[in-house]
């Protein structure tokens, strides 16, 4: 390697390519390091010329500088403040391009510098041995062991052994305090909202709990979703008067009401009574990893969740036809009250959502 | 020659701490350090100005961004949102991007910082992989590379999802339904983290304590003692750049690496800007707030996630329902498997190719990827495993795109999650192969100069030359492999390492390794050989140990 001379400066990857060397250049320009001659004398009228334009550059970045802070005061907050999306759009690009310019202007400045006026000139480094020297090793060794034997800590098992007991609490403790996280599981996941709702709502004698539409809140009657292809997300009536739990206890109850050909759905056991006349309800909540299963394409009658593409079949019981997701989406039972109001008539009869554990 | 004396300036407060701290004798030591140039070596310093342009714009954000999952209405200069209900933490997101000046800018700013960070600690990792890099004396520094892979995984969906939008809480919505999965702690785990169910109003004030402190805090401790490594031990440089086992060389760090890395410093920086000036990202007043019912179609992460969205969407609905317990396979296995793979491939690939190799020495000079060409084929299977996982995450993008089914695709992917990598790994082994001939041939005579020479006799031919000596350099930097130990020695007793069905396996590994390799040895002399070809029966090139 080191008989390698500066007139063949290696090409980089077409073999026997003429060096594209300039003369005069003061870094060896390459990526690979030239040998200890490198380093070229500057020619002084070539350093002036690159002396200005990086001059220039650092002007330039300057002046964008300045340009920023010019922006800001001056223009970026007239007529009293921003102003929404025109004013954000306007000030970003203005902010932006600034800061950009100064960058790049200072960054192409010390490029030129280092490239044409520097006149450092490639050196060589001994690689030391990383690992100590065996004598040092052996000493250490000694020490270290002596240490051990002044301390008693080996010869005194009775001591060791009770100070690791003494430690191990302090260990664990830390993990101890982090029980407060959160409560245990317990039977929350088993249940929703629309349990407790159709519960309260069998106390004061009705058959169900109204179902409100997602959005305008208000009761839905079955004579108001009435034609098959239709699908809608739906909530029971009063889960926003829960305060700072509504989002959690929405983020399981949605719903989506279905409205099929009463001709197609195919009958599933036990639940006979749970369509009314066509429209069908199921949890809108995956039970893949829980994305809401947002989409339905009334040709197939598929539910389609847009994450992971889980792909149910709303005429059959909401079972999956296509996807990672492994189960149906449990079904709602509903019905019509007296007024001719869409109501549940109980809560899920297994846990909505993605699969865990205890579910069984 | 330079003076001795430093101007007044300098060596008052010099003096003044070198007496107390006795600074001069390490600053003397590294003034010159020596630094290799190789445009692949700026790759890990994109990812370090990245992570220092990450905590300069998040300093800024945290200025307003409030942590709260208090429910209010937003009153702000964007009017599409007035009066909507919607989280603090999404409220003040929007005050930063509409009512504080270069607001939104920073916020664009801190985003795609991430996102280059992310890219260049990925295209950093496959250079060191590729020139072998990661070998003895650098194994630790490899395994914290991967460490803050990680955890700049676990940041940046951390990051983007505190703005509390639609798009990031659907992300945090996978993230529990992930966690619920997990056998026996599972519910426990998506308990405690969530403070309760999902949402509840806990997380996002979690998430930004560990996304402000603990993880940066890390992610700042595990660089610098990544730097501090890679100052001690030094460079390693490619081949035919002029350095050896036992010596680098390059340019001094003072002034030269120096002005290059400011400059670099300033230049990733000006990219950043400019992309945050003229790319949009993350326009959360687009997706609105967060509502636990509602999505949108096309919903995808940042692409550093992509991969456990696709194999998510790869997975068949496997679940095991047995003695009152579920097993999720279909969420388990996507999630930790692909990335399991990978991570932990990476970590011990280091202690594999030794144990395989029996090659105990240092490295300070790379290979080129083609002179290793199983380790290349490998990595380039691995490339290709994740990469198909990665497109798989936007499926349905591409489905839409291209007017495909999007089952089809589904299907496609699931087949060619295992197809492609086996294929890549044989395309790419012969590819190294085919170079390490080319290579061998311009070593036996010359190279191809495209002079065409006319005997007198009418034959043309081509004049063969003779490469730069740095060529013939990097050319013969290939080491050839040890011959295989021989099954028994000379007295039929078995050699060391070979014994029983482990040392079976290694001989085994070892012979595959190795198999095919090309050596390369002459002086790229065109005369020594007279045209013939003479790749066989010359002896390889031999090493000493």
């Amino acid at each position: 390697m080191s008989d390698e001379t500066n007139e063949n400066p290696a090409p980089e990857r077409v073999i026997g390519t003429p060096a594209a060397a300039p003369a005069g250049k003061v870094l060896v320009s390459d990526d690979e390091a030239g040998p200890v001659e490198a380093g070229f004398d500057i020619d002084e009228s070539k350093a002036k010329k690159a002396e200005r334009i990086v001059a220039l550059l650092f002007l330039l970045a300057f002046a964008a500088g300045v340009g920023f802070m010019v922006y800001f005061i001056g223009w970026s907050g007239r007529d009293g403040g921003m102003h929404g999306i025109e004013r954000t759009q306007e000030s970003n690009l203005w902010l932006g391009s600034l800061m950009t310019l100064s960058f790049l202007a200072m960054a192409a400045g010390v490029t030129v510098w280092f490239r044409r006026l520097m006149t450092s000139v490639p050196i060589e480094q001994e690689r030391h041995d990383l690992a100590t020297a065996e004598a040092t090793r052996a000493s250490f060794a000694r020490d270290f062991q002596q240490g051990t034997i002044d301390s008693g800590f080996t010869k005194r098992p009775l001591l060791r052994r009770t100070l690791l007991l003494a430690a191990a609490p302090l260990g664990l403790a830390p993990l101890f305090l982090l029980r407060d996280l959160g409560p245990l599981p317990e039977k929350r996941l088993r249940s929703t909202w629309w349990g407790e709702a159709v519960a309260k709502a069998k106390r004061e004698g009705k058959q169900g709990v109204r179902i409100i539409v997602d959005g305008t809140n208000v009761p839905l009657r079955a004579s108001d979703f009435n034609s098959p292809g239709g699908m809608i997300t739906v909530l029971p009536e009063g889960i926003h008067e829960n305060g700072e739990e509504t989002l959690t206890l929405i983020a399981k109850a949605t719903t989506i009401l279905i409205n099929i050909e009463p001709e197609l759905i195919k009958p599933v056991e036990g639940r006979e009574n749970w369509t009314v006349n066509g429209i069908v309800a199921y949890s809108k909540v995956c039970t893949h990893v829980g994305c809401p299963a947002a989409l339905y394409e009334q040709t197939t009658h598929h539910i389609l969740c847009p994450c992971h593409q889980s792909t149910f079949d709303a005429t059959d019981g909401a079972k999956v036809v296509f996807g990672p997701a492994a189960r149906a989406l449990p079904q709602l039972p509903i019905a019509v009250d007296d007024e001719g109001y869409l109501i549940a008539t109980g809560d899920y009869p297994e846990p909505v959502g993605p699969s865990f554990w205890e579910r069984g | 020659m330079a003076d001795e004396q430093l101007p007044k300036a300098v060596a008052g407060p010099l003096n003044f701490v070198d007496d107390r701290l006795g600074t001069v004798g390490f600053m003397k030591r590294n003034v010159k350090k020596v630094f290799p140039d190789h445009w692949s070596f700026l790759l890990g310093e994109i990812a370090l100005y990245s992570f220092i342009v990450l905590l300069l714009s998040g300093v800024f954000l945290t200025l307003w961004f409030k942590p709260s999952m208090l429910e209010v209405h937003y009153h702000g200069s964007y009017e599409p949102l007035q009066g909507v209900q919607m989280s603090e933490a999404f409220a003040s997101t929007l005050h930063i991007t509409f009512d504080v000046r270069g607001g939104l800018l920073m916020r664009q700013i801190h985003h795609w910082a991430a996102i280059l960070f992310m890219a260049s600690l990925m295209v950093h990792m496959l250079r060191v992989f590729f020139t072998g890099a990661y070998r003895k004396p650098r194994e630790i520094n490899w395994l914290i590379g991967i460490g803050l892979f990680t955890l700049g995984m676990v940041e940046g969906l951390f990051g983007y999802s505190l703005p509390d939008d639609l798009l990031s809480g659907t992300g945090l919505r996978i993230t529990q339904g992930v966690l619920e999965s997990i056998p026996l702690v599972g519910t426990y785990g998506y308990m405690f983290l969530f403070g309760g169910e999902f949402p509840g109003v806990d997380i996002i004030p979690r998430m930004f304590t560990l996304h402000v402190l603990l993880i940066p805090g890390i992610i700042l401790a595990l660089i610098t003692a990544h730097l501090m490594i890679m100052w001690h031990q030094k460079h390693t440089q490619m081949p035919g750049t002029g350095g050896t086992e036992t010596k680098v060389t390059g340019y001094p760090f003072y002034p030269v690496f120096m002005a290059k890395g400011g400059a670099y410093f300033l230049y990733t920086f000006g990219v950043i800007a400019l992309l945050a000036t003229f790319a949009q990202i993350n326009p959360i007043w687009l997706f609105g707030p967060y509502d636990p019912s509602a999505i949108s179609a096309g919903s995808q992460p940042d692409f550093y996630m992509g991969l456990l969205e696709g194999s998510l969407r790869l997975m068949p609905g496997w679940e095991i329902t047995a003695w009152g317990h579920t097993l999720s396979l279909n969420v388990l296995i996507p999630a930790l498997l692909p990335l399991g793979i990978i991570f932990t491939g990476a970590a011990i690939f280091p202690w594999l190719e030794r144990w395989v190799t029996g090659d105990h020495r240092y490295h300070h000079v790379n290979d080129r990827p083609r002179n290793a060409p199983t380790r290349t084929a490998l990595g380039v299977a691995m490339v290709t495993f994740y990469g198909v996982l990665w497109l798989a995450g936007a499926n349905d993008v591409l489905a839409e795109k291209f007017h495909l089914s999007l089952f089809a695709t589904t299907y496609f992917f699931r087949v060619t999650v295992f197809l492609f990598p086996v294929l890549a790994f044989i395309i790419t082994k012969r590819i190294c192969l085919g170079l390490q001939r080319s290579d061998a041939a311009t070593m036996a005579h010359g190279y191809e100069s495209g002079t065409i020479l006319m005997s007198p006799e009418g034959e043309f031919s081509e004049l063969h030359k003779e490469p730069a000596a740095s060529e013939k350099a990097k050319l013969l930097s290939k080491e050839e492999p040890k011959a295989p130990l021989p099954a028994v020695d000379a007295n039929g007793v078995p050699a060391k390492g070979t014994k029983g069905p482990i040392g079976h396996l290694r001989t085994r590994l070892a012979l595959w390794w190795n198999a095919d390799t090309v050596p390369i040895q002459g002086d790229g002399d065109p005369h020594h050989h007279g045209g013939h070809e003479t790749e066989e029966g010359d002896q390889p090139k031999q090493l000493t140990h």
